[in-house]
């Protein structure tokens, strides 16, 4: 009974989520799940507010980096990062998409996904209507990027903090072990993109011909770039102080709002409320329907242990999951399973959960299989494009990102 | 006489140049853009992909708004280089289905090859394929850049080594 109530709380949640009702928003679903969780005595007093006290910090980590990526948005970095893409591909595409990789790879590592779907590829595409060139294959490369360089640093991605969390490790340490595997994924995508589109990148006839006037000699505004260097300098050394870096994310938010002047109803919008409450919310559900089977049968489904095959079937069981749910819902239900197996088994899971996406259009088949119902009077999307380019990238990202993870756990001790 | 040219971001110039040499003075002509919708689509869909977020202001309203432009700034200067009437078409979705249908009524559809360069069936995408294969009206199809040369044409090996690109064997 109780373990029949928790799914069908973790359902509708995800429910709620993927097909966005006006009238029951995901976060007030998925809070009325929980709260009928806890007055049903299915999730505990005590382990409510163990679940809580567990994940409150990273949603704190997580409002204080959405507040830092906004105020960068306010002092002009992204518009800064599009002149520095144009005059760095001095008009030829194959260069843009050069720079579209350093771009996407640099925003996501440091300002996580969310910055990259969200602030990037506008100016992405803006970027790309300057020159004589398609912008599929840079708005391909930089939605495929927002996953698959989501890998290296614990704020790239909600899942990696999530992790980190739950790991005792160092941000640095993080880092360390997710650097090659990082690479990899960077070496696979961009391997695949290039070749995929070549003909839509050609070699210019004759010089630069941009049809808008660009200032590409504009000021690059050094004051945010010094806020998120120093930032994630305390970031690296947050374990050695004994700081929690979350301290050090919300300082450079902080710095950057007074700086920029930025309304406190501003602030409060930049770090999305309802999408803290609403992660806060499926924790406790994905405690309660944990406590109550899932994490059993979870336990029989994910391999335990280090050795390079084990690694290989958790990061392609945790891919086949979030594209199945979405790489939030699926870290939750598998965190728990793969940190058991300590560091590695946790990281291998981030990566299926993190590349592992980019195989559905939408970074889940349940939003996925949503979107095609609602929209099938309207002109139906074309898949075949997206499908073909995750087939050709997350298998062998997987794999070859898991076997990186491997050769930094047998160096990085 | 109706006619249509396919304005792209990489090939207009060449487009235009050559609507200027054939297309008669009293013909009507049609400037089109097309903005593919698979882009916008995959904005929308990469925000879908984020459980949970409203993001304000929304990365897809953002890039349609900066298509709409950049497009209407194209067909105005493909309209300016070909220094005649023109009416302006800024479309948006599959650039084969909008296209065609423009093209019910015209004689003449003008566009440019759009893949690799050398002679062959390579050096039209699968969408200008599809736009050339059910086209109404009679098609003029266009280099980009300076033609290739015969000697891009790819024959198969048994015709390579006794013939000539002309195919037939010396006397």
């Amino acid at each position: 009974m109780s373990e029949a109530a928790a799914l069908v709380a973790l359902a509708a949640s995800l429910a709620a989520a993927v097909a966005r009702p006006r009238w029951a928003p995901d976060w007030a679903v998925a809070s009325l799940a929980a709260a009928a969780l806890a007055i049903g005595g299915v999730l505990s007093g005590h382990e409510a507010s163990a679940a809580v006290r567990h994940l409150g910090p990273t949603v704190g980590f997580l409002a204080a980096l959405l507040v830092l990526a906004y105020g960068c948005r306010r002092a002009g970095l992204f518009d800064a990062l599009g002149r520095v893409m144009v005059a760095g591909a001095r008009g030829r595409p194959r260069r843009l998409l050069a720079m579209v990789f350093l771009a996407a790879a640099g925003t996501t590592a440091v300002l996580s996904l969310d910055a990259t779907v969200v602030l990037l590829t506008p100016i992405v595409f803006a970027t790309a209507a300057r020159l004589p060139t398609s912008s599929r294959p840079h708005m391909y490369a930089c939605t495929h990027l927002a996953n698959s360089s989501s890998l290296v640093l614990p704020v790239s991605n909600l899942t990696n903090l999530l992790a980190f969390q739950a790991l005792s490790i160092s941000f640095v340490r993080f880092g360390g072990l997710m650097a090659l595997p990082w690479l990899a994924a960077l070496a696979v995508e961009w391997a695949v993109l290039s070749r995929v589109f070549r003909s839509e990148l050609p070699e210019p006839a004759h010089g630069t011909t941009e049809r808008s006037a660009v200032d590409v000699a504009g000021r690059v505004p050094l004051f945010p770039l010094g806020v998120l260097g120093a930032t994630l300098v305390g970031f690296g050394f947050s374990s050695l102080i004994g700081i929690a870096p979350a301290w050090f994310a919300g300082a450079g938010a902080l710095v950057l709002v007074v700086r920029e002047r930025i309304s406190l109803p501003a602030v409060v919008r930049s770090a999305e409320p309802t999408f803290l409450i609403f992660v806060l919310a499926l924790g406790l559900v994905v405690r309660a329907a944990g406590d109550h089977g899932l994490s059993s049968f979870v336990d029989s489904l994910v391999p335990h242990g280090t050795a390079l095959p084990q690694l290989l079937a958790i990061a392609g069981i945790s891919a086949v999951v979030a594209n199945l749910l979405n790489n939030l819902p699926a870290t939750l239900i598998l965190l728990p399973v793969a940190a058991a197996s300590g560091p590695g088994g946790a990281l291998a899971m981030l990566i299926g959960v993190n590349v592992g996406p980019n195989l559905t259009y939408t970074g889940s088949l349940a939003t996925l299989l949503w979107r095609r119902v609602v929209h099938a009077h309207a002109e139906a999307t074309d898949l075949s494009q997206f499908t073909r380019l995750g087939l050709l990238t997350v298998p062998p990202a997987l794999a070859a990102c898991t076997i990186c993870l491997w050769l930094a756990l047998q160096v990085v001790k | 006489m109706v006619a249509v040219v396919w304005i792209t971001e990489t090939s207009w110039e060449a487009c235009v140049e050559q609507a200027r040499r054939v297309i008669p003075d009293d013909a009507e002509v049609r400037l089109v853009h097309v903005s593919p919708s698979d882009v916008e689509d995959l904005v929308d869909e990469g925000v879908g992909g984020l459980l949970g977020r409203r993001p304000a202001p929304a990365p897809q309203r953002a890039v349609r708004t900066i298509a709409a432009h950049e497009a209407q700034a194209l067909l105005e200067g493909a309209r300016a280089r070909l220094a005649r009437q023109a009416s302006l078409h800024a479309l948006r979705g599959h650039p084969e289905r909008e296209l065609l249908r423009l093209c019910a009524d015209a004689d003449l559809l003008l566009l440019a090859r759009d893949r690799e360069p050398r002679l062959g069936p390579k050096s039209l995408s699968p969408e200008t394929r599809f736009i050339v294969d059910h086209s109404p009206c009679a098609v003029l199809l266009v280099w980009p850049q300076e033609p290739p040369g015969v000697k891009t044409v790819e024959l198969p090996p048994h015709l390579t080594d006794e013939r000539g690109p002309g195919g037939r064997r010396g006397p």
